[in-house]
């Protein structure tokens, strides 16, 4: 096994992960970088053939500078204190030993369960970019994009220039909303040019509002879906669109997983921080989509004041109101596309929610919490341990993820123990 | 006639089996628990369904629960598969102990049979080279206690109420909200916290013992049976009463599901249920000794539990000493999805007075 010691450690390596270290690195303290992707930059700033995208190329730069050292391709899967973490890697297990932990460990998407939701062809949105920068050819493909937010402009935009013919983006939110949001942009003018940006770049995409999926069927050759429009003072009106491809994005979720195995307060689903991204736990700080939903911009900012934090350094009044401008833009995002209530209800008894067990909603019914239903039904309770079916349980029921115990991905027994012998708590 | 009205307290596996026999008995059974069923100790075990034979008490209790395991009429989702168990011998002294525990057997009836070193090498091939044999008693099984729990208060058709019980006087049961039930009867099936619950304390205590399990990812057919070392004796039963001792011994077992489910360890004096690193490593490393295979399996999730142990390590099963309408069935240890249902047939036979299926004298809660 080996073992690294350095003052911070960063977990997650997108936009508030490479902020963080680059930060604390600049400032003289020894960082080390690691995330369960070779490749720095996230979910959002993602290679593509080994290159990655300007910024996160600019950030990369900037990292291997300030000697941040970067472990990419290992996963944390055990963290006894939160001075000491192991992950697991192609080539072994490897220890981190650190002061102080920055957790950034971003989000992965909401599935929200509906007839159709598992057929092959349907994924998330998120997914599918990421299966198309992996080499997946759309050219020529038709693709639906349902769910809601921004990423379906962003995803919809980028299969429109890998040559996929993007049939609609069926967006859930009011439109009404969604314009009086890009109206409040004004206030946030980098954020009001990437829209303008998006919005002429998806222009021959079909954008329709107040609409959502109902079911997807499989036919021989192709994927037929369902979309029913329900605008504010009018009848709902269903139509069928037959596709190759379906991208489902019903936001993101937090990732908490390793926050919640070393005790940190959740604030709703992400990790409950205080004004300078410091978690309920001593020496813990958080910063990115994992401690609340808020983009790239934010992601950077509140990195950059985790590592000032854990560093010892004063926030600037510059920077606190960058924070500040982009927890407010934040807010707006996230109630512009809060779920509508009616998407609670997609399901049919049979569909399944969680698919590594197989369990249906109906198994659901007597149960009041996650761990109860985990129980007597195997829900969430398989290889990928509630990542997906909580997003979407914490949506439908109100439900809290289940207690969190290590490993926090599957792991070989012998590595395990390995780990479990070499730690020191 | 309005039937008589009892209450458990306790919805682990003890509490159900309780209810559910003074159901079929005509009472009207009301089950108290502050947590969902089956999601304590309950949730915590292997669910191994085992005669042992560290007593003849031991034994005897054993015995007659896997009799009423055999004729319970159990659905799918309560898992059960009877697979049987090995006690693996690593050398010729285990091999002795092998042949007086089959004569144990033997003799009060159980079915169990003495398998060699090639005869346990192809029962098990995933087993180490070099292990001297084993005992396999073929009738022992495997159920997922939760939805067992589950299954037996549905058939009992009692009321399960969520509440957080503080207090138990005779048939008199006190809420944490200040409100109180009475029943003609009352079952004290709390687990680790029955006997802090009473207002007349026993002599006798029960103190919970830390264990540790893992599951690894569905891998059917890795193994065959459910496996545990013969050490599993000394180790694992070995240290009654001394509040620090910690040990570790090979137990594995495949799950319907094809998991593996890798045991087990004890701890006294353990009150969180935090994940031990050091205990898991031993225990891990220990299970590999015997399976080298069990390197490779992929570990999908540790737990921990806490069994309720008394000094002698059996059961308390019976009349409170004094107050003449409490029964109480704790202490289980780590055989409780075993001798629920044996705990459960002894208090219905105490509450009507019949002539009890084994002496219930060892189990009584005013020993010490």
């Amino acid at each position: 096994m080996t073992s690294s010691r350095s003052d911070i450690l960063v977990v997650g390596a997108g936009p508030a992960g490479l902020a963080a270290a680059v930060t604390a690195a600049e400032t003289g303290c020894q960082v080390t970088l690691v995330d369960d992707n070779p490749h720095v930059g996230g979910q959002v700033w993602r290679a593509e053939r080994e290159t990655l995208p300007p910024r996160a190329a600019q950030w990369y730069a900037r990292a291997r500078q300030a000697k941040v050292h970067m472990v990419g391709g290992a996963t944390v899967v055990y963290a006894p204190s939160p001075h000491e973490l192991f992950a697991h890697s192609v080539d072994g297990a490897k220890k981190f030993q650190c002061e102080k932990l920055i957790l950034a460990t971003g989000a992965h998407e909401r599935f929200l369960p509906f007839p159709g939701w598992t057929l092959p062809g349907v994924v998330g949105v998120g997914g599918l970019q990421a299966l198309v920068k992996g080499g997946l050819p759309v050219v020529g493909k038709r693709v639906a994009l349902v769910g809601t937010g921004p990423l379906l402009l962003a995803v919809g935009a980028f299969l429109m220039q890998r040559g996929a013919h993007v049939l609609c983006i069926a967006e859930q939110a009011r439109r009404t909303r969604v314009l009086a949001f890009g109206a409040s942009l004004a206030w946030h003018p980098r954020k009001l040019r990437e829209a303008v940006k998006l919005k002429r770049a998806t222009r021959p995409i079909p954008r329709q509002y107040s609409t959502w999926p109902l079911a997807i069927r499989a036919r021989s050759q192709s994927l037929e879906i369902d979309l029913t429009r329900k605008p504010e003072s009018a009848a709902a009106v269903t139509k069928t669109l037959e596709c190759d491809l379906i991208g489902c994005g019903f936001g993101v979720v937090p990732d908490t997983v390793l926050a919640r195995a070393l005790g940190c307060d959740l604030n709703g689903e992400a990790v409950r921080v205080n004004d300078h991204q410091q978690t309920s736990i001593a020496n813990v700080y958080c910063a990115g989509e994992s401690n609340g939903i808020g983009g790239a911009d934010l992601a950077l900012v509140e990195g950059e004041v985790a590592a000032l934090r854990a560093c010892g350094q004063t926030i600037g009044r510059d920077l606190q109101k960058r924070l500040d401008r982009g927890r407010s833009f934040a807010q707006g995002l996230n109630d512009t596309y809060q779920l509508r209530d009616e998407l609670r209800h997609l399901g049919q008894e049979d569909t399944i929610v969680c698919r590594c067990e197989d369990v249906p909603l109906e198994h659901l019914h007597p149960y009041g919490s996650f761990r109860d239903a985990k129980l007597k039904t195997r829900c969430g309770m398989g290889a990928c341990q509630g990542r997906v079916c909580g997003g979407a349980l914490a949506f439908l029921r109100g439900w809290a993820p289940d207690s969190v115990r290590p490993p926090y991905a599957p792991i070989p027994m012998e590595d395990f123990a390995r780990m479990c012998a070499d730690a020191t708590t | 006639m309005d039937s008589r009205r009892a209450i458990v307290v306790g919805a682990g596996i003890v509490g159900a089996a309780c209810a559910r026999e003074l159901a079929r008995a005509g009472y009207s059974v009301t089950v108290l628990d502050s947590r969902p069923p089956g999601c304590g100790t309950t949730a915590a075990g292997m669910g191994h369904v085992v005669i042992m034979d560290d007593s003849p008490a031991q034994f005897a209790l054993t015995k007659l629960s896997r009799e009423l395991w055999d004729q319970l009429d159990l659905p799918d989702y309560g898992e059960r598969e009877t697979r049987g168990t090995l006690w693996v011998a690593a050398d010729s002294e285990e091999m002795d102990a092998v042949r007086s525990k089959h004569r144990a057997y033997s003799d009060q009836g159980v079915d169990a049979e003495i398998l060699d070193e090639h005869q346990l090498a192809e029962a098990e091939p995933n087993l180490r080279p070099g292990l001297a044999g084993a005992l396999r008693v073929a009738g022992d099984s495997v159920v997922y206690p939760p939805t067992v729990v589950e299954w037996l208060l549905n058939d009992a058709n009692c009321d399960v109420q969520q509440v957080d019980v503080t207090e138990i006087d005779d048939n008199i049961v006190t809420a944490n909200d200040g409100t109180t039930l009475t029943a003609d009867v009352v079952v004290n099936a709390a687990g680790n916290y029955a006997l802090g619950l009473l207002t007349e304390p026993l002599d006798i205590h029960v103190i919970p013992r830390k264990g540790h399990l893992v599951i690894s990812e569905r891998s059917a057919g890795f193994c065959n049976h459910q496996l545990i070392e013969l050490g599993y004796l000394k180790t694992a039963h070995g240290n009654h009463g001394e509040t620090n001792s910690e040990s570790v011994a090979f137990n594995l077992q495949p799950r319907a599901t094809g998991q593996m489910l890798l045991g087990s360890s004890r701890q006294f004096g353990k009150v969180d249920s935090v994940v031990d690193p050091g205990v898991l490593a031993k225990m891990v490393n220990r299970a590999m000794e015997y399976m080298p295979g069990i390197a490779k399996l992929q570990a999908v999730r540790t737990w921990t539990g806490f069994r309720g142990a008394t000094r002698d390590n059996l059961p308390i099963i019976g009349p409170h000493p004094t107050q003449p309408h409490l029964y109480i069935a704790c202490g289980h240890e780590g055989l409780g999805i075993t001798t629920a249902l044996g705990t459960a047939r002894l208090i219905k036979q105490f509450v009507l007075k019949e002539e009890p299926d084994i002496d219930p004298a060892p189990y009584a809660s005013a020993r010490s």
